[in-house]
């Protein structure tokens, strides 16, 4: 399924002037809040109307202007989820997650009911009013309120934005669950790096209600200049790793990709399982010559791919560590004393313990393309 | 005890005022609801001419409303006249035509209170049950009314009460008719204006106070009910 979309909108001072095209499993819509993020999903919801342009979901036209098309939102057949879970409250649980069903022409129903609920944990709440519920529980029903319509697209507007930590902890895998175990494509809302780097498979960058980048995760997530300042911390390379075996006596898991082997702490996950991480920038060190006698795991050979110097003190280095593309962030004086350059030869250093719940992710959805 | 025994003719005023309040307000409802969502919802040409013509009778004397219903419901108005060929439906003189009169002054505290209630339900509710596939009347259906349940219970038992104490109106549209158009109110300003009437008049006071304590304690319990039901906080 493919989503095509071309919008022009003015909101007041605010202009949306944006077009991107996106057949990923999980496209994340990217930057800061007000950028129009939600104004651009609420218009391929059907929510608002745009004064100009042009919406194509997996064949279908949606809206254009020019010729006066305009599908009302409640015959798209497309979910969303909401930040704020929007469960109706008169209703419990079960009749929540039964609405959309009910609107779904018979032939079109493609949701298991139970299989939803399985997948989402929520079998136990089924009885129970939404006012009872956790954040985190109302969102896991939003999730299956949407699914069980058996829509051909989900939208998902910053799903965790209002959950602390721990909650979002609790929601992410079931996410990484829906993209991995159903056909159906998602569009996901975030300003969050974190988030965006775990789930995403594509990325849409947005700023100022225009598109400044877009393409496969891992090429955008490296990219420095397109994070907001505040986030760049959290800016790195997306490496696949497989997992070769655990070391259960120091609780780490070996994992091997073209760079190399790599440890990292435990993750339960079977030999030959897939993982995605992302390596956080800040967290690489570069070294001239194999270091020996230090403490990090990680040493990876690679050669330096190119430089980009900021008007700071910072410089980022792109590696190519045997086809796999990882980033440091050094000092540009490192970067002079110890002659970096485009082709030169070093090692990439990683500690193990950088690695957490933010940057490890499962990546069952590139095995199956 | 004996001054407490209603007459039967007092015992008549009591039971057509129920009958003429319940009417109005029943007849009303759907008209209210309408009305009320309407204004709270929808945006269309003349909104505020509208909303004007449903508060009118709330600020107009009513004796001005018992009169320009008299001049368009009567026999010889414009309107009394055809529903009289066509349907053969008469207001004037009649009860159905002190319930109109009835309605018509408790319309606007009617769709006040269910247009609050329509206000206050969360339109993003109404919109993710669009996402999920239901038209806009199935989201009124299932959604909208649902949550205004308690609001309408209010408008309609303000109604009620407001149709039970209606004088001015009605008298001036129907009359004073004892049997047909005498409500508890009509009764009771007949007894005030007979030498002797005092008792009569208290009789029917203390008969309006306990329908009013009755209709208030019933709406209460069936609001609770339901926002038990609804269980929302």
């Amino acid at each position: 399924m493919s989503l095509s979309v071309r919008i022009r909108h003015r909101q007041g001072a605010f202009l949306l002037d944006a077009a991107f095209e996106s057949s990923g499993r999980l496209t994340a819509l990217f930057g800061p809040s007000g950028s129009g993020k939600t104004s651009l999903i609420n218009m391929v919801g059907g929510l608002v109307r745009p004064e100009n342009g042009r919406i194509e979901a997996g064949g279908r036209l949606l809206v254009d202007t020019d010729a006066r098309i305009f599908v009302p939102k409640h015959r798209r057949r497309i979910g969303y989820v909401f930040q704020d879970a929007r469960l109706f409250p008169h209703m419990t649980v079960a009749q929540n997650l039964g609405y959309g069903r009910f609107f779904t022409p018979a032939a079109e129903r493609y949701a298991d009911f139970s299989g939803v609920v399985d997948l989402l944990g929520i079998g136990h709440l089924l009885s129970r009013k939404p006012a009872s519920l956790s954040g985190g529980e109302k969102q896991r029903v939003a999730i299956g309120r949407a699914l069980i319509a058996s829509p051909k697209l989900i939208l998902m507007d910053e799903p965790l934005a209002s959950l602390d930590d721990a909650r979002k902890a609790e929601i992410m895998p079931y996410i990484e669950r829906l993209r991995d175990e159903t056909k159906i494509p998602i569009v996901y809302v975030s300003h969050s790096v974190g988030e965006v780097a775990r789930l995403a498979t594509d990325v849409v960058v947005l700023s100022a209600g225009k598109v400044v980048a877009s393409g496969p995760a891992a090429g955008i997530l490296a990219r420095f200049d397109l994070l907001p300042e505040e986030q760049r911390a959290e800016a790195g390379a997306m490496v696949d790793l497989t997992v070769a075996g655990q070391e259960e006596e120091f609780g780490l898991t070996v994992l091997r990709s073209a760079s190399g082997e790599w440890r990292l702490p435990r993750i339960d996950a079977p030999v030959g399982a897939k993982i995605r991480v992302r390596v956080r920038a800040r967290d690489v060190m570069l070294s001239l010559e194999r270091p020996a006698g230090i403490s990090a795991l990680n040493v990876l050979p690679g050669k330096i791919a190119a430089i980009s110097a900021d008007a700071g003190s910072e410089a980022l280095v792109s590696l190519d560590c045997g086809g796999d593309r990882l980033a440091a962030r050094v000092t540009r004086r490192s970067v002079e004393t110890l002659g970096l350059a485009v082709g030169v030869q070093v090692f990439a250093v990683v500690k193990a313990v950088t690695f957490d719940r933010g940057t490890i992710g499962n990546l069952q959805h590139d095995l199956k393309g | 005890m004996e001054w407490l025994h209603l007459s039967p003719d007092e015992w008549n005023a009591v039971r057509l005022s129920i009958k003429v309040s319940t009417w109005a307000t029943v007849v009303a409802l759907p008209f209210g609801i309408a009305i009320a969502y309407a204004l709270a919802r929808r945006e269309f040409w003349g909104k505020s001419l509208v909303n004007g013509i449903v508060h009118l009778p709330l600020i107009l004397p009513p004796v001005v409303t018992g009169y320009l219903l008299l001049i368009t419901f009567g026999r010889r108005g414009p309107v009394g006249s055809l529903l009289d060929q066509y349907f053969g439906i008469v207001f004037s003189f009649r009860w159905t035509g002190a319930a109109l009169a009835c309605g018509v002054m408790a319309f606007p505290l009617m769709v006040r209170a269910i247009r609050l209630s329509i206000e206050a339900v969360d339109k993003k509710l109404e919109a993710a049950a669009g996402t999920l596939g239901a038209n806009p009347l199935w989201v009124f259906a299932t959604i909208t009314l649902p949550l205004i349940f308690p609001g309408i219970i209010a408008g309609m038992v303000l109604s009620f009460a407001k149709a039970m104490g209606e004088f001015g109106a009605t008298i001036t549209f129907v009359s004073n008719i004892p049997g047909e158009t005498q409500t508890l109110p009509s009764a009771i300003y007949t007894f005030t204006q007979v030498p002797g009437g005092d008792l009569g008049a208290l009789r029917l006071t203390l008969v309006s106070i306990v329908i009013a304590m009755v209709a208030l304690i019933a709406s209460e319990v069936l609001a609770r009910r339901i926002s038990r039901r609804l269980d929302i906080e």
